[in-house]
């Protein structure tokens, strides 16, 4: 008899259909604004018109009185506040008692329709006391300007930080070359094709229930309990599937914790979903930031030191802003070696939509930074620019500067390959005026080291349970947000019980129902989701081994699962299917489940501030852009972007292309047309609430993709598979500003990179200018005297030196 | 202040092949009164203001936007949904290859890109790259970078030509060096 090949994957790596493809395809999927409930109120929020005011007075009594409404709160009736992170719990549901940026919600209404709860918003009257607004990084540090929080590192900086990694002055005094440069990148918002939803019903049984189109069902639940002062054992949440997330449906919003209350308050089940202009408001998109960097190199290239400066605007609210700003100063590292580094950053309060996750969560901006100056560095040192970088890659099993610990990278094969394939020797440097290609690479997280709140638990759980059918469930708190990770579970199951990934039942984002995953955010979802899922598939596959090793009178070692059957790996034809296996395991050990978690190794680095940035794993791409620049309008057009990326190991190479390239989709979008503009009194009115105005890639923009996949497997990853649902992204921006200036000699030092500040680049190099657009000069701040880290280099454990005491 | 309640309308139409009638407030969108009134929840919105293509169906097999459709509007015409597009539990060719490539990510958007597709394929049984490109054109994505939906596209062309092809190697392994 044929010996079965054991180590043969029959799921992993091979191109199976989602689990919820069929669903998606034919419209049936339930997305939160499907819901519809017997009874159902609608609930309108109604906005602040004002920047930044006080709330002086609220009357809500002629919206009572309108026929059809059937409730209206205000801000007491939701006071306790409430925020994504512990250290910046600085939102209210509803405004108490000033409002802080123009769409901030003051008054809900739930009515019998949504027409309605319209009308009835026209009767609430609100008096407000204006304040000075806020509408800028510069305005914010202006020390006569109004404070917008009461917290916080000084008048409107929300945080400082500065870490400093071994003598950076050294580094700088033994370089060839150092070079200064100042960037910006300009915010820009999700834009999910779905608008926030959220229904709420108070269940018969008298506890609450809230589907949401959350990407953190677990905070919401935290969030709701905290706010309606709730046992959490009394709230469900569930996540419906996410029509769209990148990170804008990450925090735990006011709508939510609204209806909530509302269908306390009338005993009805309440239903809000957001108005595309509301969703522009609720936002939490791409922080703008400005940024100086100075770096020193040798005449090879080799980075000798690196000083990062990042001022983030942060809009009105900590949303996930602290961790932003550490994100802005965190991955410097782990590209290329960087022995000293120094960051510096701060964020400040504006009064405009809060910023917070947008997919590379804080790191496409100085990835723009630092691949663009890297540009700038080779030019100078007369070396090729993808060489130079080649040359200096961060080496595999590597603590970096900033105490990172770096497992595998296959950075140089993604180099290797996408020059050898874009054929870029013979073009770069090469082609006709107007024509140019541009490298950058870059590199993200699999999964944050830390969870969002202090707690020594697992990040990710999972919880299977089999029955006598050969029925398999598996249950994980995580939400398919369309990167399909409802279907990476049912692969990884279906592969280490040798069944199919269609047989298995898939139950998720449930809090009532599914053990705790921490949400759709942060890359982690395949990596942590994966190995919990592993661990509990492995141990029912060896519940089920001993009970058909006893059957078959064989070692347990020797049993072997593949094809729905379960089989002496000596001798196939010796087995049983995997549903009588399931009925000998049930018989001998009773109902069969288990469970599996994940928790992140221990990062090496034990400062403070050295929660943001560690990972189990990084990935790694390089990418290569086409551009074509007409210099009579400054319009770019980006041919193609060849992109390989690190992806350990693909768990489904389908679905990893499709991230490949919706990622590199988003790149684009961010580097030549997507902005969150305001205008009007002191530049805080958004300019764009509207997908027509808010100009983002039609198929008549987005360019030709050709997606390379390197395969180097991480030893922290589940079968090796690293993360790509935000890497691909971060490449693009600085590799097309990089191709621009091939192709027509100017630095676009700003994204996006539109066609007017290409003219006026190219104009100021005609008459004999800089031919660059982009800020000149970073804000002159006091920074805090710096957490001093010595690297693992000088013989540094991680922690920081203590701080001198200074006597005055 | 007051809303005066208008009297429902009644129209009668075709609605996925099938005769229906449906009563509704008159001022309602196809769109409200697909979903609201008809409980066909397949058809989506992005924007409710004709920007993203999001709420395509088919009228008379042409694509409009149901959100800048008044219902009232629908009398006598032939409407069809997403719910319309599988023959039975036969999936349309689009939907399967939507399916196998990944075309669906978050699968908010694939309604609409599924009927501009039917309707494209349609009119033209072989479509160039740069033709779906302009067909799709009012259709938002924020998923796929577009490419998959293309692919898809073309495969389900090639099938629905009677030719028996598989996905090419490079949409699903990647470029190979």
């Amino acid at each position: 008899m044929k010996k079965n090949n054991s180590n043969e994957k029959k799921v992993i790596g091979k191109p199976f259909r989602k689990v919820d493809a069929r669903a998606k395809c034919t419209g049936q999927t339930k997305f939160a604004d499907d819901i519809v409930l017997p009874r159902m109120l609608f609930c309108k929020m109604l906005r602040s018109p004002m920047p930044h005011a006080l709330i002086k007075r609220i009357d809500i009594s002629k919206a009572l009185k309108l026929p059809g409404v059937v409730a209206v709160l205000t801000g007491r009736d939701l006071p306790i506040p409430y925020g994504i992170l512990p250290v910046s719990e600085d939102e209210h549901a509803l405004c108490i008692d000033k409002v802080r940026f123009i769409g901030d919600p003051v008054a809900a209404i739930a009515a019998v329709d949504e027409d309605t709860a319209f009308d009835a918003m026209d009767l609430i009257e609100v008096e407000y006391e204006r304040l000075d607004s806020i509408a800028s990084i510069e305005d914010a540090l202006r020390p006569d300007a109004s404070r917008i929080h009461e917290y916080g590192d000084g008048g409107n900086v929300h945080k400082k930080v500065s870490l400093e990694f071994g003598d950076i002055e050294a580094g700088f005094a033994d370089a060839d070359l150092v070079r200064e440069d100042v960037f910006f990148y300009e915010g820009n918002t999700h834009l999910p094709l779905e608008q926030h939803s959220a229904v709420a019903i108070l269940d018969p049984d008298d506890k609450l229930t809230l589907w949401s189109s959350t990407q953190t069902p677990h905070y919401v639940h935290r969030a709701l309990a905290k706010v309606l002062e709730m046992p959490a054992t009394h709230i469900r949440v569930i996540a419906t599937p996410n029509g769209g997330g990148f990170g804008g449906k990450s925090d735990p919003f006011n709508h939510e914790i609204v209806v909530a209350k509302l269908a306390m308050v009338t005993g009805r089940p309440v239903k809000i979903t957001l108005t595309r202009e509301e969703v522009f408001y609720c936002h939490r998109g791409r922080h703008p930031v400005l940024m100086w960097v100075k770096t020193g190199a040798k005449k090879d290239g080799a980075i000798t030191a690196m000083h990062f400066r990042s001022f983030l605007d942060g809009g009105a609210y900590g949303s996930y802003g602290v961790a932003s700003t550490f994100y802005t100063g965190a991955l410097q590292t782990v590209t290329y070696e960087v022995p000293r580094y120094k960051f510096e950053g701060l964020r400040v309060f504006t009064n405009k939509p809060p910023c917070g996750p947008k997919r590379g969560h804080g790191t496409p901006q100085p990835r723009f930074a630092l691949e663009a100056q890297i540009d700038k560095i080779a030019e100078e040192l007369g070396l090729d620019p993808v060489e130079m970088r080649r040359q200096h890659l961060v080496k595999p099993n590597t603590i970096t500067a900033n105490y990172l610990r770096v497992g595998s990278i296959g950075l140089g094969e993604c180099i290797d390959k996408i020059v050898a394939a874009s054929d870029w020797k013979n073009q770069y440097r090469k082609l006709p005026y107007g024509k140019g290609v541009g490298f950058a690479c870059s590199s993200y997280i699999c999964g944050a080291g830390l969870p969002i709140y202090w707690n020594n638990m697992p990040h990710s759980g999972v919880q299977l349970r089999l029955d006598r059918q050969g029925g398999v469930c598996v249950m994980c708190g995580s939400i398919d947000i369309g990167q399909g990770s409802d279907s990476i579970l049912a692969y990884i199951v279906a592969e280490v019980l040798g069944i199919d990934p269609f047989d298995i039942r898939v139950i998720t984002a449930d809090t009532d129902l599914t053990p705790v995953d921490l949400g759709s955010y942060s890359s982690r979802v395949t990596l942590m989701t994966g190995h919990a899922a592993l661990q509990a598939a492995e141990r029912a596959r060896e519940l089920l081994a001993k009970a058909a090793a006893e059957k078959l009178d064989v070692p347990t070692e020797c049993i072997s699962f593949s094809d729905r059957r379960v089989f002496d790996v000596e001798d196939a034809e010796r087995g049983m299917t995997f549903a009588e296996a399931v009925q000998l395991a049930e018989s001998k050990f009773g109902t069969i489940g288990t469970v599996g978690s994940y928790t992140p190794p221990r990062s090496p680095g034990k400062y403070k501030g050295a929660g943001v940035g560690p990972s189990p794993a990084y990935s790694y791409s390089a990418a290569v852009a086409e551009v074509d620049v007409d210099p009579e309008t400054g319009i770019v057009i980006v041919e193609r972007v060849w992109i390989a990326h690190d992806i350990g190991q693909s768990i489904n190479p389908a679905l990893v292309m499709g991230q490949v390239e919706g990622g590199v989709y988003m790149g684009l979008g961010e580097v030549l047309m997507e902005e969150m503009a305001y205008r009007g009194n002191r530049n805080v009115v958004h300019k764009f609430p509207s997908m027509l105005e808010y100009k983002s890639p039609t198929t008549l923009e987005m360019c030709d993709v050709k997606t390379i996949l390197v395969e180097d497997p991480d030893p922290n990853g589940p079968f090796g598979a690293k993360e790509v649902g935000q890497g691909p992204l971060l490449p693009v921006p600085p590799a097309v500003v990089n191709a621009i200036y091939d192709a027509v000699g100017v630095r676009i030092d700003e994204v996006p990179a539109t066609p007017e500040k290409v003219l006026a680049a190219l104009r100021a190099k005609a008459q004999g200018k800089d031919g660059r657009f982009g800020p000149k000069s970073v804000p002159d701040v006091e920074w805090p005297e710096p957490i001093r880290v010595p690297t693992p280099a000088e013989g540094g454990d991680g922690k920081e030196l203590p701080r001198v005491a200074v006597h005055s | 202040m007051t809303r005066t309640k208008s009297q429902k309308a009644l129209i009668r139409f075709t609605l996925n092949g099938e005769p229906s009638e449906v009563a509704f407030a008159p001022h309602k969108t196809l769109l409200e009164v697909l979903r609201e009134d008809l409980g066909l929840t397949g058809t989506k919105h992005g924007c409710e203001l004709g920007e993203c293509g999001t709420c395509t169906v088919l009228i008379d097999g042409q694509p409009i936007l149901s959100c800048l459709f008044l219902g009232l509007d629908a009398e006598d015409r032939e409407v069809t949904t997403i719910e319309g597009m599988a023959e039975g539990g036969k999936l349309h060719p689009l939907q399967d290859t939507f399916a196998d490539l990944g075309a669906a990510q978050c699968g908010y958007c694939t309604p609409g890109f599924l009927l501009v597709a039917k309707e494209l394929l349609e009119k033209n049984p072989s479509p160039s790259r740069n033709e779906i490109q302009e067909a799709l054109a009012g259709n938002l994505c924020r998923c796929t970078g577009y490419i998959k939906i293309y692919e898809a596209v073309e495969l389900a062309a090639a099938r629905m030509r009677g030719e028996e092809v598989e996905p090419p190697r490079e949409s699903i392994y990647g470029f190979e060096v």
